[in-house]
């Protein structure tokens, strides 16, 4: 009995903590997302009024939060595969035993996963600088004419993946890295008796082997990817013609900006969603492939 | 002799992808180094003709980057500090005592990892408003101080401890807080430098969360002051890469320094889902 009452003194804060500043919050945004929460309500709770579902339906007509939701999309859609393929060849390269120096070229690829957001892309707006850029003139020497990279609204969201990919392809290359590793070696040889050639050991052995893990680090970069926020804010503000307003970024809006905390409350909440959503369908697309 | 032509195709390719990755910070060095003006030329020039250290002098003189610095210091260690103990007290618990609901509790833990924490972020703005936090170190730190992540990843390390070697400090008459202070807190010491220093690195660089409650420009952390400062500043792109050198050169050297530990974190939250 009393080591029940101590086990509760080490449990206790860390549980407390995470309930008033995760839990409460997280039926707080449900709630707030049902009322009219603004500027006075901040200030005199006595200013809150129940609304029922209207904030949900107003979003719902509001061009603007699809278009926040379109670009979302385009930029999962566009900055998912495009990273698991840089992560997934980088982990092959590294972990290739053809390669030297392998545990240099690990620590240099990992590098941008540790680097501040905010501070690379300030680095990232600058090299897509149109006239100093270093990309212009990289493209440039191949014939390719200057790209107004930040302010073309075709080409804003594929800069800010073109970042994001660099920042982010190190962080699952360690995870694969780990799953290439446990691929017996003896499969590999018995492929190799076998006189396989080098695509077929990669789609019959290395693919099977790493696919559990392969779901995994997607469904990871799909949720944190969902989450775009600081590159537009720093890169584009938004623009240009609202081309990268993130969901995050029109919540944020709605929230600090205008001070529709209930409106932006119910922003945070369709995302969520939304994630979940995709992520159930992610997660039961793998089963059925798995069970194949 | 016939391996040696995928050796080349090999090491060349990881030769290109480590210039591609590491050229933009290494840029970012460089140009940080030359004067007013000297990067807006084309085309783009690669080292500064003549180096200076003008624009660290500017961030520091004229734009309050010390003052910066100093902020982002105290919210990282301070935030690290708290959750490095609730988190390791919780982590131990679930994984070595005896309560009632312990696998249900962490069960609700495990199925909370799905709620993205920007959900929580506006009732949390109304929370830490009504607790008098805003623009204040303690308000920033709030949602770093106890994590899911944290209290798994102390978990599953500390199951491998040892019980008898807890039962035979607890028949030799040591309380729970002793043998968690002398026995156990030594034993998790490699885990404990793996969450401190995943936890100092996401605070440090952590932009929404302390961008939307520190409203006191005094207060502000690099990443916040950084992105005000490049709105400002649009044109000055030597200031700026100055400014995010002094950003993004402290916490690149701690994980240089601790990279062991930071990766041990990484694959052992991979394992979570």
């Amino acid at each position: 009995m009393k080591r029940s009452m101590a086990a509760w003194w080490f449990v206790g804060p860390a549980l407390m903590v995470m309930g008033v500043f995760f839990f409460v919050p997280v039926l707080g945004a449900l709630l707030m997302s049902l009322t009219d929460f603004d500027l006075y309500a901040l200030s005199d709770w006595r200013n809150l009024r129940f609304i029922g579902f209207h904030n949900y339906v107003t979003l719902l007509q509001d061009p603007l939060f699809w278009k926040s939701l379109w670009n979302t999309l385009y930029f999962v859609v566009l900055g998912v595969p495009l990273s698991i393929g840089a992560s997934l060849g980088a982990a092959l390269l590294v972990n290739s035993k053809l390669g030297r120096f392998r545990s240099f070229f690990r620590t240099v690829y990992f590098a941008p996963v540790v680097t501040t957001l905010v501070a690379v892309a300030v680095v990232w707006r600058y090299i897509f600088h149109t006239r100093y850029g270093f990309l212009n003139y990289g493209l440039s020497s191949v014939g390719i004419d200057p790209i107004d990279w930040m302010g073309d609204p075709q080409w804003a969201m594929p800069a800010i993946v073109v970042m994001a990919v660099w920042k982010n392809f190190g962080y699952n290359m360690i995870i694969l890295l780990a799953a290439l590793q446990n691929i017996p070696e003896d499969l590999y040889e018995a492929a190799r008796i076998d006189g396989a050639s080098g695509w077929q050991v990669f789609r019959h052995i290395t693919i099977p082997g790493i696919a559990p893990v392969l779901l995994l680090v997607s469904i990871l970069t799909m949720t944190g990817y969902f989450q775009l926020f600081a590159e537009p804010y720093v890169m584009t503000e938004g623009g240009p013609l609202q081309s990268t307003l993130s969901v995050l970024y029109f919540m944020y809006e709605e929230g600090f900006k205008w001070w529709s905390l209930g409106r932006a409350s119910a922003v945070a909440f369709l995302l969520f969603v939304l994630m979940f959503l995709v992520t159930a369908f992610q997660l039961r697309l793998g089963r059925q492939r798995g069970e194949r | 002799m016939k391996r040696k032509g995928p050796a080349i195709i090999v090491n060349l390719l990881l030769i290109v992808g480590a210039v591609l990755t590491a050229f933009p910070l290494l840029w970012m060095l460089s140009v940080s180094f030359m004067p007013t003006g000297a990067a807006s030329t084309y085309p783009p020039p690669l080292l500064p003709a003549e180096p200076t250290l003008e624009n660290y002098r500017q961030l520091f003189a004229n734009h309050n980057a010390g003052r910066y610095m100093l902020n982002s210091a105290i919210v990282a260690s301070l935030g690290t500090l708290i959750a490095l103990v609730l988190n390791t007290m919780a982590g131990y618990a679930f994984a070595k005592l005896r309560f009632k609901g312990r696998e249900r509790i962490f069960q609700i833990l495990l199925g909370a990892l799905v709620i993205p924490a920007q959900v929580t972020m506006i009732p949390l703005f109304a929370l830490v408003k009504e607790m008098g936090l805003i623009s204040t170190y303690g308000g920033v730190i709030v949602p770093v101080m106890a994590s899911v992540f944290g209290i798994f990843l102390i978990r599953q390390y500390a199951l491998s401890l040892p019980d008898e070697l807890l039962e035979a400090a607890r028949i030799d008459g040591a309380s729970e807080a002793k043998i968690f202070w002398s026995l156990v807190v030594p034993l998790l010491q490699p885990i404990l430098v793996t969450l401190a220093i995943l936890t100092f690195l996401a605070t440090w660089n952590d932009f929404m969360w302390p961008l939307i409650v520190l409203t006191d420009q005094k207060l502000h952390t690099l990443p916040v002051a950084l992105a005000g400062l490049s709105r400002e500043h649009v044109q000055d792109n030597e200031l700026m890469m100055a400014g995010a050198v002094i950003t993004v050169v402290p916490v690149l050297v701690l994980f240089l320094a601790l990279q062991r530990y930071y990766i041990a974190g990484i694959l052992a939250g991979s394992v979570k889902g």
